[in-house]
């Protein structure tokens, strides 16, 4: 409803002061029992890996971040090139994703009409709920032919001559490798991202949204100059959202982005990711440093991913200072 | 006041608001029909409003004082469904023409709702967020009239130092203020405020009173109100809404001490609503 009178507000009744004590430590105990769990998991996860890699840590120290080398023959392990592929695929997939999302969101909330905005909302839902596999057999069987015939050809004739540029499209137009992972990437990680754009959206106050129309903005100037600013919070962390799953997706990434340990500026090379290569090798990873290569890339992963996480935190209680309001 | 119509005269003719001299803001609703899907909630209401006063709406809950004043700036017309036959004529023109251009109708129509609903940004954009809107404004020129509304509204003493703070950190009553602030900056023929003391304390609300008060020197203000003291209080006119339909209409102290029709002074009296 979009207007009509508030309750008053309810008259603060006192609590009875007896009975309520033992029942509060009670439960008191239990919920910070709970939450301390979850900081002690996390770091029994971290020190188990990091035990896991030990090998790999004495062999390789800091070099191992920055090696692109991967030779299972001669025992020379790094992990710059899926570190690289991981920080690419996620990187494509959210600039895709996360403007689109805010599109569908406004569309759903804004201007579909509820006939049309509760079937669209529905098959949102329904492709988050689409295991990855699908998603991964899809862009290899449909998608990758289809870039490879098509789009690839023609993103080289329109770029092939611009300096700099072209070098993103160098190479034999595959479709597998880094431009398919992005785009399978972005397109799991849409639905996500809408839904919680569209949630966010949804509880912008409709005085709000009035009062900027009242002032004669247009629907596209309350979204961009109110909607958006009040839920910066919800957005930004829908996004943030969006980037833990991309970063760690791994089955459909596996599918189509090529596999090869190399670092490539080309967006139609094959490469790979942090996940995509623990996928892979893990079942091939035969002696004791191999294994404990692998386990390290997980180690990088969870504090890549942790980083990631802290970096969001930060962001977003900066912003609560500076300006307040919203959610 | 004086100062934003010095500022207006001293900005360029293409860059700033120009009000036309035959702009006094005077409003006239002629069988006015509202609904709600296939509600019909308004019958055949017919208003006038002069120019440069303050008329009060007054009347039981859901009678439709909302929903009245929500056709002047044509806001109901973000939600579907909602329509209404009838004129409203606004300095002579109709409002409710199909060819009216309704982001230049709501700059001359500002509007206050019941709940202060501050944009989510520094005290200094909220106020200047319409003149950005409608205006491209050198940043000197913009500042001198954000403090010229912030004055116009009474609200400059107590927000100088914060103006870039945010407006939701505001209390209630200044929140309500910096809306009408933001109304004022775009220099507004009629200010549309809809209970706009009822989430407001004591204090607030006399500020807010005072304040209309002195905005009808240079606009139409109609007010929607719950409270009779703030009825007989500030306005001119009043309009007693029953059931969708207009009562009586009339000056306010001879509505308030010798109301003509039998309803009317069931309400005054505090027989019902
Ligand atoms: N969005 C809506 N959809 C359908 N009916 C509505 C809607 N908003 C209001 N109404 C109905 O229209 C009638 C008039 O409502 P309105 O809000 O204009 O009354 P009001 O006089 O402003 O009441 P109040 O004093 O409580 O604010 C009421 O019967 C109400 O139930
Ligand atoms: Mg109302």
């Amino acid at each position: 409803m979009p207007f009509g009178r508030s309750k008053r507000a309810s008259m603060g009744l006192p609590l009875s002061k007896t009975g309520v004590r033992r029942g509060d430590a009670l439960f008191h105990g239990a919920a910070v029992a709970a939450a301390a769990l979850v900081p002690v998991l996390m770091a029994g996860l971290f020190v188990e890996l990091a035990y896991g890699s030990r090998l790999s840590l004495e062999k390789f120290g800091f070099g191992f971040l920055v090696s692109a080398a991967w030779n299972p023959v001669t025992g020379n392990y790094g992990a710059a090139s899926s570190i690289y592929g991981s920080l690419v695929s996620t990187a494509m997939a959210l600039i895709i994703a996360i403007p689109l999302s805010l599109f569908i969101a406004l569309f759903l909330v804004e201007l579909a009409p509820p006939r049309l905005a509760r079937p669209v909302s529905g098959a949102i839902e329904l492709l988050a709920a689409i295991p990855s596999i699908i998603y991964g057999m899809w862009g290899l069987f449909v998608l990758a032919p289809f870039l490879a015939d098509h789009v690839e050809p023609a993103l080289q004739a329109a770029f092939g001559h611009i300096p700099v540029i072209r070098a993103l499209f160098a190479g034999p137009p595959m479709g597998i490798g880094m431009l398919p992972a992005g785009l399978i990437l972005a397109l799991m990680v849409l639905p996500f991202t809408t839904a919680l754009m569209r949630d966010v959206l949804q509880l912008v106050p409709p005085v709000l949204k009035e009062a900027a129309a009242g002032m004669g903005s247009t629907t596209w100037e309350v979204f961009r100059k109110v909607m958006i600013p009040y839920g910066r919070r919800g957005l930004i962390g829908a996004g943030f959202l969006g980037l833990s799953r991309a970063i760690g997706e791994t089955m459909a990434v596996t599918f189509v982005i090529g596999n090869s340990h190399s670092i490539s500026a080309s967006l139609l090379a094959s490469g790979n990711t942090i996940a995509s290569t623990l996928a892979n090798e893990f079942t091939e990873a035969s002696d004791p440093l191999y294994l404990s290569a692998l386990i390290e890339l997980g180690l990088v992963l969870l504090v890549m991913t942790f980083l990631f996480q802290v970096a969001g935190h930060l962001w977003l209680s900066r912003l609560g200072r500076k300006t307040g309001g919203g959610q | 006041m004086s100062t934003i119509r010095a500022s207006v005269h001293g900005a360029p003719a293409s860059a700033g608001p120009m009000p036309k001299a035959a702009h006094t803001g005077a409003i006239s609703v002629r069988h006015l029909n509202f609904y709600y899907g296939s509600h019909q909630v308004l019958f055949d209401n017919t208003l006038e409003i002069p120019g440069r006063s303050v008329t009060a709406i007054i009347g039981p809950s859901g009678c439709g004082k909302s929903t009245h004043i929500r056709v002047y700036n044509r806001i109901y017309e973000m939600y579907r469904g909602q329509r209404c036959t009838g004129e409203i004529f606004l300095d002579g023109e109709n409002i409710l023409g199909s060819s009216v251009d309704l982001i230049e109708l709501r700059r001359r129509i500002g509007m206050i709702f019941q709940a202060p609903a501050p944009f989510p940004m520094s005290v200094f954009d909220n106020v200047a967020y319409g003149l950005r809107l409608h205006y491209q404004l050198p940043r000197s020129e913009l500042v001198d009239r954000v403090e010229d509304a912030l004055k116009g509204a009474a609200l400059w003493d107590e927000v100088e130092a914060k103006l870039h703070h945010p407006g939701t950190a505001l209390s209630g009553g200044q929140q309500q203020r910096l809306c009408i602030a933001r109304a004022l900056a775009v220099e507004p023929e009629v200010l549309l405020m809809d209970e706009p003391t009822s989430a407001v304390d004591p204090v607030g609300t006399a500020k807010i009173e005072e304040l209309v008060q002195r905005l009808k020197e240079r606009l139409t203000v109609v007010i929607v109100t719950h409270n009779m003291q703030q009825a007989a209080r500030i306005s001119d006119r009043t309009a007693f809404f029953f059931e969708g339909r207009i009562v009586e209409t009339g000056e306010t102290t001879a509505l308030f001490t010798n109301p003509s029709k039998k309803q009317t002074e069931a309400y005054i009296t505090g027989r019902f609503g």
